[in-house]
């Protein structure tokens, strides 16, 4: 039976809580109490019919993009297919690697056309879009595992950079991955940018042919799953230093590709507790890693 | 497509992405999961923390930001409640959590289990005098009948729903949209109920009821009758009749003993339907969704035509519903015709008092459940002393953390008001049947003496250890603390 959408504002009385099926966001935009009231009210609008939107092309969502293949036809679904069009010459990719980017990107439109807000950010489970006004900035933590709450690092957004999208991914998370990161968080230009190239580089972050990684058939876990026969990690067992520093090495490599094309501004990769940080060599990059002793027992 | 997947892969339809989820997993949304070939709902366990009820709303399931705080709970401020706890469902094994824990120098356990309902359904009171359909009648959702109309209850009509004969005894179609409508009323949403040969409902807990798309405002203060007795000194002098217009009984300020006492003079006004006592009519018009709880929209066509003999040119009358929601005045003119005014100030008031005195009208709705043997086998293994300790009130059943009535009599049959439990609850199984958490209290040592599952009692500092799937929620302050053991009396 389909449950209604769940609207409503978190604990805290500033934040505002939108749920629908598979879509969770956490929305939080300043400004006067006014102009507040009225980006929320404009995010629910939008919010509302998202998820019967995109269920009306899913299987179109969920085909593999080639060059020249057909575009879809709702504007968040468009979105996902430009963000991972650049991608498609050289993997196999589908337009729901950038899903819940391009809802946040959606939701975020929708309120700064409604109201002139200070800043605000829409997170859909970690995939953030975000608008800021001159001055402005944002401080994010990242969290390298979504069971373990301790920060490993925070990024820093300001008006005056180009970032506006955050994206995380990783075998840990609620989405597959086919690659073995904890974590691989991306800042680029919008949501849906960053959630595509975090996929793609934390596909890269891997050690092929290791049989301490378990791999299942995606179909056999989720039997509509996109990404069909391909193997994606279920567990992956503790590797030597030398071999983090191996995977790490594949995904940063990606990462660097991407980040000269100028798809991201850049990316911080996390494997059993080490983290590489990739960003064009002329800038300081926006993300800061926290120094972390090791204890052992 | 269906065919190609195992045959344990249910397809899940709580949202429209319609995952085909297979045995053990969840669907993308990870809240709705495939165990042991049902569709489950798998919301974080909830945990009240009396620390957090004041003034703190409910937070219920999904908050993925994981805003722990880090805080290490002091054990007696914190019920685990049955929501998200799992059920022993078929087996008869011991419930998936008992839990010791101490308060005011006492240990007591609390035995923990979401129970499947087959035998369930809600009791809805309606707050309305608008007639929404005959006693008896079915009532239906999406088309399939779900319950009946019962008694009218003052200022109310009730209606059954749910119960075994509709979730298993009719057609699957019937037993689905039945479970559904329980699941929605029980978890705080709102459902439309069409009565046969009656009104339209939209109803949900603890909001005013919606008859035929008209938002009802107001429960009545009385009778027709008995607001011409609470009203007649403030309109005597202002106005020279009054009818106060009830399906139930419809009352006349110049005939009533409260009339006569004041010394009103007869007007002669003549009244549709069945004359009771002087002053109280029934049946005035049909029941409806018009004034009072009639059909009728006009009220002078309750009026039969002022006679010579007794009225007289100028003549004042108020007519006026038993919720002041509907009013009009007339002055007679020279033919002795009702015609239409301007309410005048002086009645005004009158008529915002009726209105004042009106309680806001509201939909209740109260889970009603037995808790089966296999149930009560999940907390002893003599299931009827669980029975006895409860009527004996050693034992406290409380749903989510909120108390249960129970009934008097064999069986533990219980009735909780939704409202007074954490938000969504309630989940259900496609047997049909509806899931709710029940949680059992009582002191260790009596724990031992009915036959409990002592081996399987775990302190609750351990259980909260397990933090990944729990969630914390602030108690309701209304309701009494879960772990308090009862003060010898009963409660409310």
């Amino acid at each position: 039976m389909r449950e209604p959408a769940l609207i409503r504002m978190l604990p805290d009385g500033c934040r505002l809580h939108l749920h629908d099926g598979p879509i969770d966001l956490v929305v939080e935009a300043s400004g006067s109490r006014e102009t507040v009231s009225i980006a929320y009210e404009a995010a629910t609008r939008r919010f509302v019919s998202i998820l019967d939107e995109l269920c009306a092309e899913l299987s179109l969502l969920r085909s593999q993009v080639t060059r020249g293949s057909r575009s879809p036809n709702g504007t968040i679904a468009r979105c996902m297919y430009a963000a991972v069009l650049p991608y498609c010459e050289t993997r196999f990719i589908t337009p729901m690697a950038a899903v819940a980017g391009s809802v946040a990107e959606a939701v975020l439109q929708s309120m700064i056309v409604a109201a002139r807000l200070e800043r605000a950010y829409v997170n859909n489970g970690g995939d953030i879009a975000i608008h800021l006004s001159p001055g402005q900035s944002y401080r994010i933590g990242m969290v390298e595992r979504p069971d373990r709450l301790s920060f490993f690092g925070s990024a820093e957004v300001s008006a005056d950079g180009t970032v506006r999208g955050i994206a995380t991914s990783g075998w840990r998370g609620r989405s597959f991955s086919l690659g073995i990161a904890d974590a691989v968080t991306v800042l680029a230009g919008s949501a849906s940018a960053a959630d595509a190239a975090a996929t793609v580089i934390a596909n890269a972050v891997d050690l092929p042919g290791h049989t301490g990684i378990i791999r299942i058939p995606a179909r056999e876990i989720c039997p509509e799953s996109d990404l069909g026969d391909l193997q994606v990690t279920r567990s992956v067992c503790p590797l030597a230093g030398s071999e983090i520093e191996a995977a790490l090495d594949s995904g940063a490599g990606i990462a660097s590709l991407l980040v000269e094309e100028g798809l991201i501004d850049s990316a911080a990769l996390g494997l059993q507790g080490q983290t590489r940080v990739v960003a064009s060599a002329q800038q300081t990059p926006s993300f800061d890693l926290m120094q972390r002793s090791l204890l052992h027992a | 497509m269906a065919d190609v997947f195992p045959p344990d892969t249910v397809r899940c339809d709580a949202c429209p992405v319609l995952c085909y989820i297979k045995r053990g997993h969840a669907g993308a949304c990870d809240r709705y999961a495939n165990i042991e070939g049902q569709l489950v709902r798998v919301d974080p366990h909830i945990l009240l923390d009396r620390a957090k009820s004041q003034g703190t709303p409910l937070v219920p399931f999904l908050e993925r930001e994981g805003d722990w705080d880090g805080k290490i709970m002091k054990g007696q401020d914190t019920f685990v409640t049955a929501i998200g706890a799992g059920t022993t469902y078929p087996d008869y094994k011991p419930a998936p959590f008992i839990v010791s824990s101490e308060i005011e120098g006492v240990d007591m356990v609390t035995v923990v289990t979401e129970g499947i309902f087959s035998y369930c359904g809600v009791k809805l009171k309606i707050d309305t005098d608008r007639h929404l359909g005959p006693e008896r009648k079915l009532v239906r959702a999406q088309g399939e009948p779900v319950g009946h109309v019962t008694t009218a209850e003052y200022g109310s009509q009730m209606l059954s729903l749910g119960g075994v004969h509709h979730l298993t005894g009719g057609t699957k179609s019937e037993g689905r949209v039945t479970c559904e409508t329980l699941l929605d009323l029980c978890n705080g949403k709102e459902v439309e109920l069409t009565i046969e040969g009656g009104a339209t409902v939209r109803a949900a807990a603890g909001q005013p009821p919606i008859v035929n798309g008209q938002r009802e405002d107001r429960m009545r203060v009385g009778c027709g009758s008995a607001t011409i007795g609470m009203f007649a000194k403030q309109w005597f002098g202002k106005v020279d009749d009054v009818v106060v217009v009830d399906d139930h009984i419809t009352g006349v300020l110049s005939e009533h003993q409260a009339g006569k006492l004041l010394g009103v003079r007869e007007t002669g006004i003549a009244v549709q339907g069945r004359r009771s006592t002087p002053g109280r009519y029934f049946q005035v018009a049909e029941p409806g969704t018009g004034w009072g709880g009639t059909n009728i929209s006009d009220p002078l066509t309750i009026l039969k035509p002022f006679k010579a003999k007794f009225a007289w040119p100028h003549l004042r009358l108020l007519m006026v519903s038993t919720t002041g929601e509907q009013h009009a005045y007339y002055e007679l003119d020279e033919q002795l015709q009702p015609v239409e005014k301007e309410l005048p100030d002086g009645l005004k008031e009158s008529v915002a008092r009726i209105r004042e005195n009106c309680e806001p009208a509201l939909t209740t709705v109260l889970f009603m459940g037995g808790a089966g043997g296999s149930l009560r086998a999940g907390v002893t293994e003599n299931p009827v002393r669980l029975t006895e300790s409860v009527k004996r009130k050693l034992t406290r059943v409380t749903c989510g953390g909120a108390p249960a009535y129970i009934w008097p009599g064999g069986g533990i049959t219980f009735m909780v008001d939704v409202t007074r439990m954490p938000e969504n609850a309630f989940g259900y199984v496609p047997t049909p049947a509806l899931v709710a958490p029940i949680e059992f209290t009582l002191k260790k040592d009596d724990y031992a003496l009915l036959g409990g599952h002592v081996n399987f009692v775990r302190p609750l500092l351990e259980v909260l250890e397990e933090k990944e799937r729990q969630r914390q929620v602030g108690a309701l302050p209304q309701n009494p603390w879960p772990l308090k053991p009862y003060a010898g009396s009963s409660e409310s």
